[in-house]
Order: C-alpha cells, then structure tokens, then sequence
C-alpha cells in the first residue's frame, strides 16, 4: 500500500479518562467510476478496512467506500483504561496493509 | 429546485429601479455613487467612474490617509524594497471627492452612508471594496494580540514591518514557519511567493536556518513552477507540507511561538501566521456577507445578492473563479464602474472579460506568471478554459528575468491607475 500514515495518540491519560485518537495515511481512494486519458476506467483502488485494537482487542472499525475522500482522516474517542499500545491497521482493495502503532501510560 | 438567487436577483433589480427614480424627480443634481475603501478595487472604480461619465458624482471613503500595497510587500520582507515604494496617497483623484474617515454603518433602505464622526453621505449607488480582514474566530490561539507575535503580514504595513523586523533578528540556523490557509483567500500565490523570498533572504544571510510551510491545501497556484525553482535555488531550504501529510495548523500558542497540527507540533523561531479570512468588516455590517464571510455578487453588475443598490468588488467579493488579486480587484473595479454608469443612466450593462494575471517573485530577477480570463456564466465568473495559462516550466534563465521586470512594470501600471 502507501508509505506514509500519520496518527495522534496522548503519550498518557488518567484511567477513565476519554482521549481522542485521529489517524490518516496517504491514499488516492480512486472510486473505479473514473476515466482515464486513453478512455479506459481507472481501476478501483480504496481502502476497504480500517481498523484501531487497544491492548489487543479491537475498539474501533469502519468499512470505507468509494464516496470517501483521499487520505481519510480518521478521527474518533477511546476511553483510557490500562497502559498498552494502540495499533491501526489499513486494509485496501488487494488485501495490502497497512500499519501504525503507538503507546500510552494510563496512570 | 427553484433557483432562490435567480428570484432574489429579479426582485433586487425591480426595487433598485424604484429607488433610483427618485433623483431625477427631485433635482437635476447628478447622481453620487459613493465607493468605501480605497485599495486596489475602490481607487480604481472610483477613478474609473470619472473617466466613464465626467457628470457622475463620485465620492471616495477611506479611512488612512496613504494605502500600503500588498504586491510587492514580501519584497520588503526579505529586505530587497523599502515599504515607502508600496505607499501611495490620495492627490491625484481630479474631480472627486476624497473623505478621510471609517464608516460606522449603512442604511441600505435609506441609501444612506454614516460615519465614526456622526456624518452621513447619501448615495444613488453604493460601492463597496473593503477587502479582507484576517478571521481571529478561526484559529484557536490566533487573535489580534498573537498577531503582534506571531504576524500574519497579509495586509501591509506595520505587520509587514514586523515579520521583517523578526527575520532580521533571528539568529543563523533558526526555524521559519508559515501557516498557509485553505481556499479561498487573498493572493492564492502570495505564501508561496513570501516563502520563496524568505528562502532567499535566509540563503543569502542565515544560510543554515530553514523554512518549513504548513498548509491547509493539498495543491496551490503555479505550484509546479514554484516547487522546481525551490529545487533549482533553494535545494533542502523549504519542506512543504500539505494537508495529506498533516499540515492543517489547528491552534497556535503564541507564547511558545508553537504552532500545533492534526498530528504534531512545530516550535518556530519566526512564525507567519496567514490565517482564514473575510470581507472587510462593513461587508458584514452592511448585510452584503454571506455565510461564508464573503460578498456574492452579480458577475455583470458587481451588485450584492444580499442588498440591491450596493456593489461589492475586489477581494471580500465571491469572483467565481477569479482569484483574489490586485489585478481582479482592478479588472472587477473597471466593469462595475462601466456597469454603474449604464444603470444609473438607465441603460443595460454590457457582461464583461475580465482578466487577471498574478505574477510572483521567487528570487530578485526570477518571475514566474499566471494568468486567466474570466466571463459571466451561470451567474458566476468562470473561466474561459484554453485562454490562460502559467509560464513555461523549462523556460531559460532570460525569461524569467524578463518575467521579474514584467511584474515591476505591471505594478507601476496598476498603482498608477488606481492612484494616479
């Protein structure tokens, strides 16, 4: 897939606290519905899965589709419940992946 | 759908018909349109109404005795012009009436101007060319104080002045950072020529300092000519980062002088803030701004949308596809005095082409240009594709120095016909 995923995680939180957690990554989302220069479709090529697990466990997904912009930025709320690391995953069209990680401190 | 603007527009025009019978009836006094805001747009239609109809009365508001030039002003910032060369004053306007004050508010009903000091004017038609004021709702952190710190230097003057003053004093291998805003706003080249003109200044003096742009945009005007004359005279001197890497600035802390991203932060030792921005305060309080802050208009007549017998032209009105420039505020400027003269006598205004040009600066004797033309259609100014176009992007060394010299003679061209 792309290179490049950007993503803002707090370093740490209280317990209990809620943190917002934003993720994009670099991708055209190319809908399938497009024309090319030779008049040919431009092939679809988006990301189908997106995916955020907290300690191991997933807390957060969403299926994409071909209306949803380039780059998709990704925005939403966890609740801080223990120290761990939070992994995003990115799934497009061909099944390629992929990945970000980062940790918090829940004190 | 019944298109709403196609009614409001037919209604506008039938009450303004009404209105403007009323001076003939009375007296045979000429008609006075009165233009507020004396920039690029204002001085223009103001000089250009004389020109049109010498029986016309023209009065031109403007609150500053001398008007500070924006194109140009990042010359000054990286030291290659003095700000006196951007200032120009109000002597050369034969025939009409200059008053030097700030409108406190407008009585559309009325046609009826009132200013700070109690006066008032009475107009048969209204002009408006307030230009833009920078939004301090916008950016989190960034209001009119962390302007004193963190200047955005997007009107000129003492702003200009400063951010100067502030890369002088930055010490060798300091940090620059320029936050670029979203479409639309004034001068859509102008960051990045500022960025091109630092870069020079820094390469020239503080040769191990760097300047980093923070844009809200994914793309910007002239950006491949920008991008391989940054590669060809300032290699490893500016990183660009657009929108998809994080670059929305989505609060700044002037005390830190840090300016904060989606996804990370930037310590900078000058910062330039060029933040979203509206029409000039009286588009709002004279009821001709819509939601978005700016001004629609009529691309024919210039006339609001909002409030029949005021026109809006330069920056702080909605131009379709027409950039915010000097050049569409002089362009607009010209087609809605043409178009004043016609109503006010009754006749009916002829659509318009207009065209701009931006030039920008990306070294002393190194100009790249855009230009566009532009014509009514869908009740918008779109543009006539095929008509424009940017510079070469593999031009020779020569044709961009003659591109710089260009530029110069078109603002010697455009200042003297909007100051005289």
């Amino acid at each position: 897939m792309t290179a490049r995923a950007l993503i803002s995680v707090p370093k740490t939180a209280m317990r209990g606290e809620i943190v917002e957690i934003r993720a994009m990554t670099a991708h055209p989302m190319e809908t399938g519905y497009r024309t090319g220069l030779n008049g040919t479709n431009i092939p679809r090529n988006i990301i189908r899965r997106f995916a955020c697990t907290y300690d191991g466990e997933e807390v957060f997904s969403a299926d994409l589709f071909p209306a949803i912009s380039a780059n998709p930025f990704i925005a939403f709320t966890l609740i801080a419940t223990t120290s761990g690391t939070i992994e995003f995953v990115w799934t497009d069209d061909d099944g390629k992946t992929q990945t970000a990680s980062a940790d918090i401190t829940v004190t | 759908m019944p298109n709403r603007r196609v009614v409001i527009g037919g209604a506008a025009a039938s009450i303004a018909t009404i209105a403007l019978a009323a001076p003939h009836v009375h007296a045979r006094t000429p008609p006075r349109v009165v233009v507020v805001g004396g920039g690029f747009a204002g001085a223009s239609c103001a000089r250009a109404l004389r020109l049109i109809d010498r029986d016309l009365a023209v009065t031109l508001i403007e609150q500053n005795t001398n008007y500070i030039a924006c194109p140009f002003s990042n010359a000054v910032l990286a030291g290659l012009r003095n700000i006196e060369a951007q200032s120009f004053g109000y002597g050369g306007f034969d025939g009409i009436e200059i008053v030097q004050g700030r409108v406190a508010a407008v009585d559309a009903e009325q046609h009826r101007v009132l200013l700070d000091d109690g006066s008032t004017i009475d107009y048969a038609r209204l002009v408006l060319a307030p230009g833009i004021d920078p939004r301090f709702d916008a950016l989190p952190g960034y209001d009119a104080t962390a302007a004193e710190i963190m200047p955005h230097a997007w009107k000129a003057g003492p702003q200009t002045l400063l951010l100067r003053d502030q890369l002088r004093a930055m010490e060798d291998g300091g940090v620059v950072v320029i936050s670029a805003p979203a479409n639309p706003f004034r001068c859509p080249p102008g960051p990045y020529e500022r960025a091109s003109l630092i870069a020079h200044y820094l390469k020239t003096n503080k040769p191990r300092s760097k300047l980093i742009i923070l844009d809200a945009k994914d793309g910007f005007s002239k950006q491949r000519l920008f991008e391989a004359a940054w590669r060809e005279l300032y290699p490893g001197l500016i990183e660009w980062v657009p929108l998809s890497s994080g670059g929305r600035v989505t609060e700044v802390d002037p005390a830190t002088r840090t300016l904060v991203t989606e996804f990370d932060s930037y310590r900078a030792d000058v910062a330039n803030v060029i933040p979203p921005q509206h029409a000039g305060r009286i588009a709002k309080s004279a009821g001709v701004a819509d939601q978005t802050g700016w001004c629609p208009v009529d691309p024919v007549t210039f006339e609001s949308r909002l409030r029949p017998g005021i026109h809006v032209i330069g920056d702080a009105a909605i131009g379709g596809a027409m950039p915010k420039s000097a050049f569409s505020a002089n362009a607009q400027a010209k087609a809605c005095a043409a178009a004043l003269a016609a109503l006010l006598r009754e006749r009916e205004p002829t659509p318009p082409k207009l065209i701009n040009t931006c030039y920008s600066l990306v070294a002393p004797g190194y100009g790249i240009s855009i230009a566009g033309v532009y014509q009514p259609r869908d009740g918008l100014l779109a543009e006539i594709e095929g008509a424009g176009g940017t510079s070469p992007l593999d031009a020779a060394a020569e044709v961009r120095e003659l591109e710089a010299a260009y530029a110069e003679d078109w603002f010697r061209t455009i200042t003297s016909e909007a100051f005289g």
